[in-house]
């Protein structure tokens, strides 16, 4: 089932594509990587900047806004469940609906493939690390997610769209700093176009190939022939394509129904791995704790530890990155500050939930160790497959819907960025999508080593501008949070079903009818007639 | 006593007959009729980035067309004789769970609605409205044939 070495004969297109492909994801990676080797700890162990760039705004954030994420939990669950939402506003886009369409951009294969990269290269002990950075990023997303809904922008045509490119123009601007702004906003869209083509697009299309040649019988099946990553890249980029250019709405309706019951899914297949494993559960979660602080390496060994699990965390949640705040300032609110709730419960589905699940089977099997596969999607196949034969078929539907969800809302990430740079018009629209197509196939036949690089290089670039511009945003968001939790504490803000006249809320059938049930109802007229 | 009448209308001929028989009940009980279009539409549905961007566009759109092709037909051919109070309401939502806030709101003796709607399939998936809204109407609903 070894995959990742090319059959002989296959001196091929892809492999030519590789070559061309890795040197410039090899320089690219190395500047954004730049790491400070930590040698008075213990030979060999570096620290890159971006990580700890990463951790201290969560931890920053975390502490200015005193534990935010956790008081905002039970609010932002009312919240997604329309309590508070104003029932002329039905037929709008909801909390709940904001939320899901960033989730589905954001559990992708950095859920099943990146924690298996993580714990691969830094022993069980990432998990923690991970959950921790987990944690953490909640309250980066919900600091981002408050600028993303203040500083959207409603264009003349009705049509609703933020992100860090506005609140970097327009926050900074307010605060006096409005070329320093401009400046971040502008390098923040070049990020997000290379994150965007890179963990965005690439690397979900290698992986989706990897575990799809891995199903169809590894280098010898079907899938094995020389060009085959290219081609399975080309059908994924009609597939893309088709929706994102030829606007042929129904497969992404279709997907975007999918996605939620295959993440389900997945939470339910890494259960039953768990399950058909329940007595080595104590001992996966002690192994666990136990190298998260003390590996064999020594220290030096934690801080690597810790880095992978970190890393990947920031990869899969996309916390700092701004990408989410594309995605939520869609929503329909006259407070920012509710989508700031909402947003915490992104990482905490994404990292928290999915990644530990994934993380927890991989522990538990024991595949992580296991030297013949690759780290990546693979050593997740591996688990499933431990507990029925077919689970890996399963897996590969679900990574590649994952993949494809995922494409789509990078897509739309990097177009909204090509169009802040280069203006609103059909061609900036038409050139973004068509090299956004051809980067799938690139991605889908390059090493994983190539793409995995480009694409961490590149999106957390993105966290550059964004995390300068939170920062200086700080106090703004602090003002929005705190006073809406005052006023939601004073009660100036009731849940619909509180407030004096009761237009009964939307949608919940038990909401509706109650009320009503216990006064009596007027007799109808009919009544005096007969 | 009751002030209004409400009739779920969805363009078929049979949401049609509905509001004729309303129109009937209205007079013969002096009450106002509401004519009332629900757009269908779920808070927790699944939409993508691009969708959710236009969302208020698409909204406004879908409301737009429901006044101009079902509701204002509608309003005109039942308040010309003169004699009875006719409005129409656009709303997005459950179309059952729609209808009976909005008979909450106006007070209703009734809710009409016509019995089957626009789509065989759907009904046999998800249920139709007439027998939704006989499960959580708390006044009474007629459903014509």
């Amino acid at each position: 089932m070894n995959t990742s070495l090319s059959s002989p004969q296959a001196a091929t297109f892809d492999e030519q594509v590789n070559d061309v492909f890795a040197p410039i994801s090899d320089f690219i990676t190395g500047i954004v990587f730049y790491a400070v080797p930590l040698g008075f700890i213990d030979e060999g162990v570096e620290l890159p900047l971006i990580v700890v760039w990463l951790v201290i705004a969560g931890v920053f954030f975390t502490i200015y806004l005193k534990g935010f994420q956790f008081r905002a939990f039970g609010h932002a669950i009312q919240l997604i469940k329309g309590k508070y939402d104003d029932p002329n506003d039905a037929g709008e886009v909801t909390h709940f609906q904001a939320l899901a369409t960033a989730v589905s951009g954001t559990v992708g294969l950095g859920n099943i493939a990146g924690v298996a990269v993580a714990i691969s290269l830094g022993g069980p002990g990432a998990t923690f690390w991970m959950i921790i950075a987990g944690l953490v990023g909640m309250c980066t997303k919900g600091v981002e997610c408050t600028l993303g809904v203040k500083y959207r922008r409603v264009y003349p045509d009705g049509r609703v769209s933020g992100g860090p490119m506005y609140y970097l123009s327009q926050g900074l601007k307010e605060k006096g700093k409005g070329t320093l702004g401009k400046v971040l906003a502008v390098l923040f869209c070049i990020f997000t176009l290379g994150g965007a083509v890179g963990g965005g697009n690439m690397f979900q299309a290698n992986q989706a190939f990897a575990q799809a040649q891995s199903v169809t019988g590894g280098a010898d099946g079907w899938l094995g022939f020389g060009a085959a990553g290219a081609v399975f890249g080309l059908v994924l980029a009609i597939l893309v394509g088709a929706v994102i250019i030829g606007g042929i709405r129904s497969i992404a309706r279709v997907t975007d129904k999918l996605v939620p019951f295959m993440a389900v899914f997945y939470v339910i297949a890494c259960l039953s791995v768990l399950f058909a494993n329940f007595t080595e559960i104590p001992n996966a979660l002690w192994e666990i704790l136990r190298t998260a602080f003390s590996p064999e390496a020594g220290f030096g060994g934690v801080v690597g530890v810790l880095i992978q699990g970190f890393r990947r965390a920031a990869f899969s949640n996309e916390a700092g990155l701004g990408s989410a705040a594309i995605a939520h300032s869609a929503v329909k609110t006259n407070e920012p500050a509710t989508e700031g709730h909402v947003a915490v419960l992104e990482p905490f589905i994404d990292t928290v939930v999915i990644c530990t699940m994934t993380a927890l089977a991989i522990v538990i099997t024991g595949t992580w160790a296991d030297e013949a596969s690759a780290p990546g999607v693979e050593t997740t196949s591996a688990a499933f497959e431990t507990v029925a034969d077919w689970f890996p078929i399963v897996l590969a539907i679900a990574v590649i819907l994952f993949a494809y969800s995922t494409m789509l809302a990078w897509s739309y990430y990097g177009l909204k960025a090509s169009t802040y740079l280069f203006g609103e018009s059909m061609f900036v629209d038409r050139t973004w999508k068509l090299i956004f197509c051809i980067f799938v196939v690139i991605g889908a036949s390059s090493t994983l080593d190539a793409v995995i690089g480009f694409s961490d290089s590149m999106i957390f670039l993105m966290s550059l501008p964004n995390i300068i511009g939170l920062y200086i945003l700080s106090r703004v968001v602090k003002r929005e949070l705190f006073g809406y939790r005052e006023r939601l504490a004073h009660g100036a803000l009731l849940p619909v079903a509180e407030r004096g006249i009761t237009p009964s809320p939307t949608g919940g059938s038990t909401a509706a009818t109650t009320g009503v049930d216990g006064t009596t109802p007027n007799p109808p007229p009919s009544v005096e007639d007969r | 006593m009751s002030a209004s009448i409400i009739v779920g209308l969805d363009g078929s001929e049979a949401s049609g007959r509905a509001a004729d028989a309303a129109a009937d009940a209205a007079r013969r009980h002096d009450l106002r009729l509401v004519l009332a279009c629900v757009v269908p539409w779920s808070p927790y549905s699944f939409s993508t980035a691009e969708e959710n961007e236009r969302r208020t566009i698409d909204k406004e759109r879908e409301a737009k067309s429901a006044r101009e092709r079902v509701l204002d037909p509608a309003v005109a051919r039942l308040s010309a004789a003169g004699d009875l109070t006719v409005e129409g309401v656009v709303r997005h939502g459950h179309p059952a769970e729609t209808l009976v806030s909005l008979a909450r709101e106006e007070d209703a003796a009734w809710i009409i609605v016509g019995r089957v709607g626009q789509s065989r399939v759907r009904t046999l998936l998800f249920g139709s409205t007439p027998s939704s809204l006989i499960q959580l109407s708390p006044i009474p609903v007629l459903v014509v044939p």
